[in-house]
């Protein structure tokens, strides 16, 4: 609550005047939350930075005899870069399967009311809250009989399932918030329904497409559970199962854990910075635009 | 229109592609008819997303729910080892897993943590989500500095943090219990005691859960016109008077929107319960969607009360959905 009245306290002043005090305690309070937001990543780095096993001090030494250590036996002696690529090639085909099927969905029923269209809504809304553990032994048996199990296209055919619902909510939101005029000019000049969606509306959802891909990307890239049951072959594994088997039971080594948790981070950072500003736009847009 | 069903959206489209030239638009030609001239495309347009999923999401919950009702295990699935097709012998009990499931306490204990695990991530989440955002809605120097560092935990894959987190909570070499000792007082074995450990996983989420909304509500604050404020300071109106009678109202749908995400976010968070304490020690911090995982993948697979137990988490969600969609009408959303 301190913050509310920090808040209001402020403009009493009028807009953006305020006492020294008042300065010095809401630039302290925003330094602390960052402290506490960066302080993980930051330790992170640190620890990758360590030699082979200088995660395994529990002194407090912040900068120990750096050395690029961990990286090299990351990228040589392990599996890293094996299950690097079968995450890419995942979430690859996934966000452009998924963002095909969904903005075709997204558009018909961001104009359409059409017979159905509640029906189509109701379902968006309810397989995105799906929980994993309703379809998982239906899905495992499905693969399984289909022999998808331990491949690719299997694990991209379930991560369908969560990509599209939520793929076709946000292009919905995005296509809302394009005039109906553009699409009615479109007709006007002779083009069918799908001509206007495919020649005029998609290119103007450019920026939409781009935010939703991210999300379907980011959503298969960090998936953990489909991806623990369908891949159980240790060179068909993604990412976020890999890491799990550089601290097991038996055996741990986080200075390995460390270093191939940098070297995924830090590019799905740097996109994820890239696209940020408007990446809630797309998820609240339906409801903001009141 | 003698067609069967199965038929009619194909011949009908086909016809009606072709009919437009030679009969009129306005003849009234039957409900479905009139229906399918007007409505074909958009039904076109839905239909590749609903064969999907009919087949990956419909299939597996009519598989799912029907397993619900058997007494389906590893042991006595119907499967195929080489050339030897073993068949299923696993029968039909209706809802006694269900009975099963609802009469134990279990299923409560884990529901009641589940609720508490939810309620405290998404309040913590909404509250400094919504302070920070007041903090940074105001003239300030380093603005967009400190906007990109507090955004940065979300821009961790999720995993990577788990990773993380659970690095830093080890008793041994674990940073927070150093930073302890150094402090002169003891470590704790974060991971190993019951209550620590919901402690822990609760402040990853929080830590993970809070640069999303932030980002929200500082998109829903900068929506409010500056005028509304600037009336009510006219009208003598205290800080606190136009935090609750402009600010508050101005949020409410953007607010309701990201705590119904949120809500179904942490509900069904899989990797931080998953990958952090493992759901351990014991089960204490299983959530109901990775005790249920766990049923189906570990031992003896259960695929019965696995699937009982989603069963049960689908209609608590859906609940939560009905309730929201009842909210977004009041708000004038049609649908």
């Amino acid at each position: 609550m301190s913050t509310v009245t920090t808040a209001g306290g402020g403009r009493a002043r009028g807009r953006g005047e305020r006492g020294v005090g008042k300065s010095i305690l809401l630039h302290a309070t925003l330094l602390a939350a960052v402290a506490v937001s960066l302080f993980p990543i930051v330790w992170l780095f640190l620890t990758s930075l360590k030699p082979r096993d200088g995660w395994l001090s529990s002194e407090l030494e912040i900068f120990n005899q750096p050395s690029l250590d961990n990286y090299v036996r990351v990228l040589t002696e392990t599996q890293f870069p094996t299950w690097l690529l079968n995450s890419v090639i995942v979430a690859g085909l996934t966000t452009v399967i998924g963002v095909f099927l969904a903005s075709t969905t997204g558009y018909a029923v961001s104009r359409f009311r059409f017979p159905g269209y509640r029906g189509v809504m109701w379902m968006l809304l309810v397989i995105q809250m799906f929980p994993v553990a309703i379809l998982i032994v239906p899905l495992y048996n499905l693969m399984a009989g289909l022999g998808l199990l331990n491949q690719i296209p299997g694990l991209v055919i379930a991560y369908m399932t969560v990509a599209v619902p939520f793929c076709a909510w946000m292009m919905k939101s995005y296509f809302d918030s394009i005039p109906r005029e553009i699409d009615q000019a479109g007709l006007v000049d002779g083009l069918t329904p799908f001509g206007a969606f495919w020649r005029v509306i998609l290119p103007l959802a450019r920026p939409s497409l781009a935010v939703t891909a991210f999300y379907s990307f980011m959503t298969a890239w960090g998936e953990v559970a489909y991806a623990t049951v369908f891949m159980s072959q240790e060179e068909k594994r993604t990412l976020a199962i890999g890491l799990q088997q550089f601290v097991g039971q038996h055996w741990s080594d986080w200075g390995l854990l460390t270093a191939a948790a940098v070297l995924i981070a830090v590019p799905a950072a740097i996109v994820f910075l890239l696209v940020q500003r408007h990446l809630v736009t797309g998820l609240t847009a339906g409801a903001t635009k009141s | 229109m003698a067609l069967s069903t199965g038929r009619v959206n194909n011949t009908a489209r086909d016809r009606a592609a072709g009919a437009d030239g030679t009969r009129g638009r306005g003849r009234p030609p039957g409900g479905l008819r009139q229906g399918l001239d007007r409505h074909w495309y958009a039904w076109a347009m839905v239909a590749p997303v609903i064969l999907v999923t009919a087949l990956l999401v419909g299939w597996p919950l009519a598989r799912g729910v029907y397993l619900s009702l058997t007494d389906a295990t590893e042991a006595n699935i119907g499967r195929t080892i080489g050339v030897n097709v073993i068949p299923s012998t696993y029968e039909f009990v209706w809802f006694d897993n269900y009975v099963a499931i609802l009469t134990s306490g279990l299923f409560w204990e884990k529901l009641t943590w589940t609720v508490v695990w939810t309620v405290t991530c998404v309040a913590f989440h909404y509250g400094l989500g919504l302070g920070l955002a007041l903090l940074l809605n105001r003239k300030l120097r380093f603005r967009s500095a400190y906007r990109l560092l507090l955004i940065l935990p979300w821009a961790i894959p999720g995993f990577v943090s788990a990773f993380i987190w659970r690095y830093l909570y080890n008793s041994d070499f674990g940073v927070i219990n150093a930073m302890l000792r150094a402090a002169g007082l003891g470590g704790v074995g974060w991971l190993d005691d019951p209550t620590t450990a919901k402690i822990a996983v609760i402040a990853v989420n929080v830590w993970m859960g809070v640069p999303f909304m932030m980002v929200a509500v500082l998109g829903g604050l900068q929506s409010i016109p500056g005028e509304l404020y600037e009336a009510a300071e006219v009208d003598g109106a205290t800080p606190w008077q136009r935090f609750c009678f402009i600010t508050i109202p101005s949020l409410r749908t953007v607010s309701s929107t990201v705590v119904l995400l949120g809500t179904i976010w942490t509900f069904n968070m899989f990797p931080v319960i998953y990958l952090i304490s493992g759901g351990g020690p014991g089960s204490s911090t299983e959530i109901l969607v990775t005790y249920a995982f766990r049923e189906a993948f570990t031992g003896v697979r259960d695929y019965s009360n696995s699937a009982a137990w989603g069963v049960i988490i689908l209609l608590l969600l859906v609940v939560l959905a009905v309730v929201y969609r009842r909210s977004l009408r009041k708000q004038g959303e049609v649908w």
